[in-house]
């Protein structure tokens, strides 16, 4: 019970110390800077020395409790082996014989303590001056505060024994005990050795904390400097590595990634704006010249008439355009996933088919449906059926054979393991592997369909509804023509929160 | 019809109520939620037309006060926003259509007629038999007669006639035959309703002297007998 309230006490008074010598040595720091108390470094430098100084004083607190226990076994020892003798001079020459030797042993330097007693209590030997009342009743061990005969009780701190009380046969009782006052000065060792270890810890600890925090934090901060002259110019730089594989390394090459990334996605971006300027820009012209037209002075009622219909149309197309570029941006911006849910996928490919049987066959177009019944998809029936009627409308639109003849179109539902696919293929010129990326791009008009009306959104816009599915788009080669296959999850996949 | 147009955007909102004035309706304009809110309370409209968003009172907040108190004016959201959550997002609040920015004037005009008709035909049951001219549509037997003679549809061709005949009269344009009859709510890019449209118009009107279903040019299409 004792050692461990001993080594108890000893951790609170450490950390007491250390919360101390923290806020010496934050007052040590020269010229502070408000910055360096908002720093990484410093936090890192005061949780290191607090790891540091909790675990120094564990160890000596352990070390401590080990050398007591140590101790208290010795003293216990020589009080038994004590014990034992004085009982066998007892058995052997009864209570004279003990008190006799008592009396000699108790003369000597360093004795223990020794009291013998009757049953009664009255004291016949010993060099104990006053023992506790009742303590002579109970056999056994206990702590005592003692004097020895005729020596001076100290003022401040009374000298404590280990004792133990033995009963005779006659019922006389003994006494032996050892002074403990070894342990105790054991204890102002290790608790004077303590407080200098500690110190020491602590401004080892800050100044090793810090020089450590500092080092990492320096390479932290070149990072973020030279990221900052990197956006400030034009993004061409890029982080130095140090080669040497550790986490700041990663965490330079994963920024120098995003970078190229960026570059890529600001290359993309100019892209479309050059093509909007281009592609937006004609019909633009063409809406002002039609305007223009009717605000001639010869113009008649007709012709005002005929150009403001033609200006009508205009606008509609591009307002239709606009209305994909941000169907796009929404969703490829991850918006719209709250209107997920089953839906009947053969009925949404049967109404698009149903919806375009009619068109394909205006167009002299055969027309052939493979869809399977009955199978249920995960998203958003409006969505699909939007992409749906993109792919169909492209393959009408580019699917004429080259070799010329009407497009011959198949459009074909089916189940795949988890997923739902969604195919449309004709067999016109079909489209080059290396320019498929081209071809799923905003305003990705490959040069051989510029002659052609639309906007080059159609399969750009199919793409992000696959995305926003979490399922996929894919150009294949029908071997003449061109298959897009978009494919879309059955069931809601695991992870995704309960859309509603 | 009596229409109040709630709408921020003054330049919008003064052509908004110039051009249904013209054609002969009474609209009556408020420039944010909560004045447009007090104008509907008191009641008298036939349609709203609400902007999604507005100062100081949003549209779906407006539109869901008004319900909550019983209100059943039909309403047509306006939204600069556009898509398909926001569709559903408007209906669910109680709005009776929807509209994204921008739109042509016709779309807007045919669709707040249709709901001022509706709700004027609401108060009675929905008519089992429809007559246009000579043009009959039974909707038990599916059963459509022209002057006495059969005419055989296909299942789409039907329904796309019964909304036509429903609205008879009136402009439907072709987001709106693609709404109700097909469902969908995107933007097709090609002409397909049309092409539905003429096929079901060589099965009414080939051989017929009158033509009932007519394209209305720049709007949609209108089942009436064309006035001469």
């Amino acid at each position: 019970m004792e050692p461990r309230a001993g080594a108890a006490s000893t951790t609170p008074a450490s950390a007491g110390g250390a919360a101390k010598a923290v806020a010496k040595g934050a007052a040590k720091v020269p010229a502070p800077r408000s910055a360096l108390f908002r720093s990484t470094a410093f936090r890192l430098t005061l949780l290191y020395m607090g790891v540091f100084a909790i675990f120094a004083a564990f160890a000596l607190g352990y070390v401590a409790w080990n050398a007591r226990s140590l101790i208290e076994d010795q003293i216990r020892q020589t009080i038994d082996a004590e014990i034992t003798g004085l009982s066998e001079q007892f058995r052997q020459g009864g209570i004279r014989r003990l008190v006799t030797v008592i009396e000699q042993r108790a003369r000597g330097p360093g004795a223990s303590l020794y009291l013998v007693t009757t049953p009664f209590g009255e004291r016949l030997a010993g060099n104990v001056e006053q023992v506790p009342v009742g303590l002579l009743d109970r056999a056994g061990e206990s702590e005592i505060p003692f004097s020895r005969n005729g020596e001076e009780q100290p003022a401040t701190r009374p000298a404590v024994a280990i004792v133990r009380v033995y009963v005779l046969p006659a019922g006389f009782r003994v006494l032996v005990g050892r002074d403990a006052s070894e342990r105790d000065r054991l204890r102002a060792v290790v608790r004077r050795a303590g407080g200098w270890s500690l110190g020491v810890v602590l401004v080892l600890g800050v100044l090793g904390g810090f020089v450590i925090a500092r080092r990492i934090l320096k390479r932290v901060d070149a990072m973020s400097a030279t990221t900052l002259s990197i956006m400030s110019s034009d993004l061409k730089d890029r982080l130095p590595l140090a080669g040497n594989g550790d986490e700041l390394d990663r965490l330079a090459g994963n920024l120098n990634t995003m970078l190229d990334r960026i570059t890529v996605l600001m290359g993309g971006i100019r892209q479309v704006s050059d093509t909007i300027a281009h592609d937006l820009k004609t019909p633009l012209t063409r809406l002002r010249n039609r305007a223009e037209e009717a605000l001639r002075p010869t113009a008649t009622p007709e012709d005002m008439r005929r150009a403001l219909e033609g200006v009508t149309d205009d606008a509609d197309n591009l307002i239709r355009v606009f209305n994909a570029l941000l169907m796009i941006a929404r969703l490829e911006a991850g918006q719209a996933r709250e209107v997920m849910a089953p839906f009947d996928a053969s009925a949404a490919a049967e109404g698009v088919a149903e919806l375009y049987e009619a068109l394909a066959e205006e167009a002299g177009a055969s027309f052939t449906c493979a869809i399977a019944p009955g199978v249920t998809a995960h998203g958003n029936r409006e969505l699909v059926g939007q992409a749906l009627s993109n792919m169909i409308d492209n393959a009408l639109k580019y699917g004429r054979p080259a070799a010329g003849g009407a497009p011959a179109i198949t459009f074909g539902l089916a189940r795949d393991g988890a997923n739902v696919v969604f195919s449309v293929s004709d067999h016109g010129p079909g489209i080059p592997p290396e320019q498929h990326s081209r071809a799923l791009e905003r305003f990705g008009r490959l040069d051989s369909s510029r002659s052609q009306p639309g906007f080059g959104l159609g399969l750009s816009l199919v793409r992000a509804v696959a995305q926003i599915h979490d399922g996929t788009l894919d150009l294949k080669d029908n071997a003449p023509g061109l298959s897009v296959v978009l494919s879309i999850p059955s069931a809601r996949s695991q992870g995704e929160p309960d859309g509603r | 019809m009596r229409l109040l147009i709630i709408e921020d955007d003054s330049d919008s909102a003064t052509y908004l109520v110039k051009a249904f004035r013209e054609e002969g309706h009474v609209a009556d304009h408020a420039a944010d939620g909560l004045t447009g809110y007090a104008m509907a309370e008191g009641g008298g409209y036939d349609v709203l037309v609400v902007d999604r968003m507005l100062p100081r009172m949003d549209g779906l907040s407006l539109i869901r006060s008004l319900r909550a108190q019983n209100d059943t004016t039909p309403v047509l959201i306006l939204s600069a926003l556009g898509q398909v959550d926001d569709r559903v997002k408007g209906l669910r609040a109680g709005g009776d259509d929807y509209l994204p920015k921008p739109y042509a004037f016709s779309e807007l005009l045919a669709r707040v007629e249709v709901l001022s008709r509706r709700r004027a035909a609401a108060a009675s049951a929905e008519p089992t038999h429809y007559k246009v001219a000579d043009l009959e549509l039974d909707r038990l037997t599916r059963k459509v007669t022209r002057a006495g003679e059969d005419i055989t549809l296909q299942p789409r061709e039907f329904r796309l006639l019964e909304y036509l005949m429903r609205n008879a009269g009136q402009v439907v344009t072709r987001t709106m035959l693609l709404e109700n009859v097909w469902d969908y709510h995107f933007d097709p890019q090609t002409n397909v309703i049309d092409v539905h449209v003429s096929r079901l118009r060589a099965k009414l009107d080939k051989g017929q002297a009158v033509p009932l279903l007519q394209t209305v040019r720049g709007a949609g299409y209108s089942l009436r007998v064309e006035a001469r």
